[in-house]
């Protein structure tokens, strides 16, 4: 075993951001506000130590965070270091104990940027992990709510004076029923504190060392950017990905139900893809790809549209016609492709009539070293 | 009827007398420091060559670099107090807070914060300290700042809390020149904040060069109003202008295929800019451009505003040519192309060379290049047409083959053929486009905004209307107005079927 931390370097803060955007897969809001956020209280000397889960010991006490609410109203309120700490205090007063660690959700968009956030506040590290290994809608698709963690306590914060702690809920679904209603309330924007995990559990049930890699996919991409390489190329090469499709947006359809943005994008096809067609199907994130009407590729693998030219990633909600942009597929976390993560996580959670659809056979997925 | 497109940039002012559809006369002189100069002798050529009475000429409109260029160089700006809505939401990123450093050392003259601000619908965040608006109004005027930049969260919803400030503003700082975000912006607070920030530092430099093109115009017994170009291809009147400089931000590539559009009559179809260095490779839809998916910085500073997608290729006249004919570039000789090149008596093999053995152009010394191998002009012209071939491909949206328009002074390297085009159109007076685009815009408003608890349709019913309001305010005829972009986005995570609804309309200048 190495050293039990290592810091996260001020040169590590854009590439997470460019890093956790891709592997937000379309979702999860833009890792921008929170990056300059990290940026000043670095430029201010804070520094934030990176922790290796394989360190936690058993009975470590992690604090499991993240930013909920519409990416929309985010882009008006901002994000602020000492709202999202606040819940964290909450919830160890309510506990009675201290946090040993702190860990995002879900590392794709801004929330891998939530415990940063968190640790820069409270001097606690970050542990190198997440729930997700990706971005997803709800808090029942995490790897603690498939591996059948309790989904409680949960305490939630907003800018104003306004506290609440749910104590206990029937199921990961009435959890997230809860806690959606009063994030609604208090503007559609909150600061949470989830079902605090022990460090055996984050070791058994987390998503491991995904910080690392969002960064050293990051990096890769600006490496090529700046190099005048193919920073989408970059991104497969980094993160193990295949390329699915190249071309332009030709139309693309919204509508909103329950709280959610869902739709598709149809792109048609050039240079090796010319006269092809493809369909991407969105539910906040990418869902489902379709090739000539044929299925190719399914959540949970990870499905990212990407600018064919700079390698950024373009979110659902800013999707339009006529860019030019790749389409192309990461490999998921193993614990989601499973029987019980494909329920959890798997076409069918998103209202798809259709079994889970891979372009991955072999390869290591993220999350595994 | 007669309209005058002129446009002021960097090196040269341009000018176009236009009579409905035809270009009756065009005039190129040296862009000159005081501005007004340059503007009054293109007028008086113009008027000149084309014996024009200047009682019939209906319209004055001006594209300029001006502003866009005193920010990218930092000069003539003024430093500006920011008042910032929204505490306690927002408190950790103030404004200024993502700009370079020497801009922001330049035009951060106060920075305040103070409570208040809007939920996405519309309920008050908490209740807007009019207090600390006075408070911080005050130490402006101590200070004797005169530009303020008023930003609230979420104000494009509501715009209550920005007008209060504004009302307690003027009361406090008597010479103010007050921007509220609302009036400029989208939602993205930062950077509708930084579009604010950007357009109260040009306050007194937009004032004095709006009046400068006025005075031009009169100074040339011109009597028609005076309008200037958007970076959405559309005017506003010259007050407007005055007030909102930054909607004059790089108008200039959006003017330049629009220009192109209407010399060569079509709406649809690929534009390829072949300069010097570089080909500019863009897509008309409708007449506009297509826009591009990154977010736009100007002078280094975030914004909001939207620009041509364009698809800069490696290819222009003073493009250097491997010994073999294959190697195309990326080097350029650039603007030394008439020392340089071969037919110019240089020593470097030149796209222009290529160009000129083949018979496409005729420029400089024929003979120099007569000795070229044919196999080797061929070879290279092939490649030439793939390079184009292969652009026009990326940024086509059609299925079907698509016109081609070809402008620029390299545009003698396109091919008569090109693959995945119906046409190839060399248009007349490219070299003017600019001014062309700026002469045929049309007025424009734009309505962005979240609505909740309504309908679909009377929500864009509503967008649309207040949409052509705007038109109308902006110089437009309440008849010839067309809708040239619908948006609509439901928003996730927010209830009452929350929606995002963009609209824009445009229309002829003039008065019903």
């Amino acid at each position: 075993m190495g050293e039990p931390m290592r810091p996260i370097e001020r040169g590590d803060l854009e590439p997470l951001a460019t890093g956790a955007w891709i592997l937000g897969t379309g979702g999860g809001g833009s890792p921008y506000l929170s990056y300059l956020n990290m940026r000043k209280l670095y430029a201010d000397g804070s520094q934030v130590n990176l922790m290796d889960p394989a360190d936690l010991a058993d009975d470590a006490l992690v604090a499991v965070v993240s930013n909920m609410g519409a990416p929309l109203v985010g882009q008006e309120r901002l994000s602020d270091p000492a709202f999202a700490a606040k819940p964290v205090r909450m919830m160890e007063d309510y506990l009675g104990r201290r946090f040993t660690a702190v860990m995002s959700v879900e590392i794709g968009g801004g929330n891998a940027f939530q415990p940063l956030l968190v640790a820069a506040m409270t001097g606690l590290p970050v542990v190198d992990a997440d729930a997700m290994g990706r971005a997803f809608p709800e808090a029942q698709m995490t790897s603690f709510a498939i591996a059948d963690l309790p989904m409680f306590p949960l305490t939630l914060a907003d800018i104003r004076d306004n506290e609440v702690v749910v104590t206990r809920a029937a199921s990961w679904k009435w959890m997230e029923r809860i806690s959606r209603k009063v994030c609604t309330e208090v503007g559609s924007i909150a600061a949470t504190c989830k079902a605090p995990r022990s460090g055996a559990e984050v070791k058994a049930h987390g998503i491991l060392y995904t910080t690392t890699q969002a960064i050293a996919l990051g990096r890769e991409v600006r490496r090529a950017r700046q190099a005048h390489e193919d920073p989408v190329a970059a991104t497969l090469t980094a993160a193990k990905g295949k390329l699915l499709f190249r071309g332009k947006i030709a139309d693309v359809q919204r509508r909103a139900t329950e709280g959610f943005l869902r739709g598709t994008a149809r792109i048609e096809g050039i240079d090796d893809d010319r006269s092809a067609r493809f369909e991407v199907a969105f539910q906040n994130e990418y869902a489902v790809g379709w090739r000539d009407g044929r299925v190719v590729v399914t959540t949970p693998d990870l499905i990212c549209v990407l600018d064919s030219v700079s390698g950024e990633a373009i979110g659902t909600e800013s999707l339009r016609y006529g860019q030019r942009v790749s389409v192309i597929a990461l490999p998921a976390p193993a614990i989601l492709r499973t029987p019980k993560g494909i329920a959890h996580v798997g076409p069918r959670a998103f209202g798809h009539d259709t079994d889970y659809m891979t372009v991955f056979d072999d390869v290591v997925p993220m999350g595994q070293r | 009827m007669r309209r005058i497109g002129i446009d002021v940039g960097g090196t040269n002012t341009d000018a176009v007398l236009i009579d409905g559809n035809r270009v009756m006369a065009t005039i190129k002189t040296a862009t000159t420091a005081d501005v007004l100069g340059g503007v009054r002798a293109a007028l008086s050529k113009l008027l000149a060559a084309t014996a024009s009475e200047p009682g019939r000429i209906a319209a004055v409109v001006i594209g300029t670099t001006h502003f866009t260029n005193a920010v990218i160089e930092r000069r003539a700006l003024q430093p500006v107090g920011a008042l910032r809505i929204g505490l306690p939401a927002s408190a950790s990123l103030p404004p200024f807070v993502d700009w370079p450093e020497d801009l922001a050392a330049l035009v951060r003259g106060q920075v305040h914060m103070v409570a208040g601000g809007h939920e996405y619908d519309g309920r008050s965040i908490v209740a807007l300290d009019v207090g600390a608006i006075r408070d911080a109004a005050r130490r402006m005027a101590d200070a004797g700042l005169t530009a303020v930049g008023v930003t609230s969260v979420f104000s494009p919803l509501t715009s209550e809390c920005e007008r209060e400030a504004e009302r307690i503003l003027a009361e406090e700082i008597p010479q103010a020149n007050i921007t509220l975000s609302h009036e400029l912006g989208r939602i993205g607070l930062l950077e509708r904040e930084n579009v604010t920030l950007l357009n109260a530092c040009l306050q007194g430099l937009a004032h004095e060069t709006v009046a400068a093109f006025t005075e031009a115009l009169r100074g040339s017994g011109l009597t028609a109003p005076l309008f200037l170009t958007q970076n959405d291809g559309t005017i506003m009147r010259a007050e407007t202008a005055s007030r909102f400089p930054v909607w004059c931000f790089a108008s200039g590539p959006t003017n330049s295929m629009r220009g192109a559009a209407f010399l060569s009559g079509l709406d649809d179809g690929v534009v390829v800019d072949v300069g010097g260095t570089t080909s500019d490779i863009g897509y008309l839809k409708g007449g506009f451009p297509r826009e591009a998916n990154a977010a736009v910085e100007i002078g280094g500073v975030r914004t909001l505003f939207r620009m041509p997608d364009l698809l800069s290729i490696g290819l222009g006249g003073g493009t250097e040519i491997g010994a073999d004919g294959v190697q195309i570039g990326p080097r350029s000789v650039g603007f030394r192309l008439l020392e340089k090149s071969l037919v110019f008596g240089g020593d470097t093999l030149t796209a222009t060379d290529i160009a000129c053995a083949a018979g496409r152009a005729d420029l400089g010394q024929r003979k120099l290049v007569a000795d070229l191998p044919q196999a080797l002009v061929a070879r290279c012209l092939a490649r030439v047409s793939d390079m184009i071939v292969e652009g026009v491909d990326r940024m086509k949206t059609e299925a079907g083959d698509v016109p081609l328009l070809a402008v620029g002074g390299g545009s003698f390297l396109i091919p008569d053929r090109v693959e995945g085009c119906n046409q190839v159109i060399r248009v007349e007076h490219h070299a003017v486009a600019n001014a062309v685009g700026a002469a045929i815009a049309q007025a424009s408003g734009e309505v962005d905004q979240i609505f909740s608890n309504v309908t679909r349709d009377q929500a864009i019913a509503a967008a649309q209307s207040e949409a052509e309001d705007r038109a109308v305010a902006a110089g437009a005829t309440r008849g010839s107005l067309t809708l040239v972009e619908i948006e609509d986005i439901p928003l996730s995570y927010l209830p009452g079927d929350a929606r995002r609804v963009r609209v824009r309309m445009i229309g002829d200048i003039g008065s019903d």
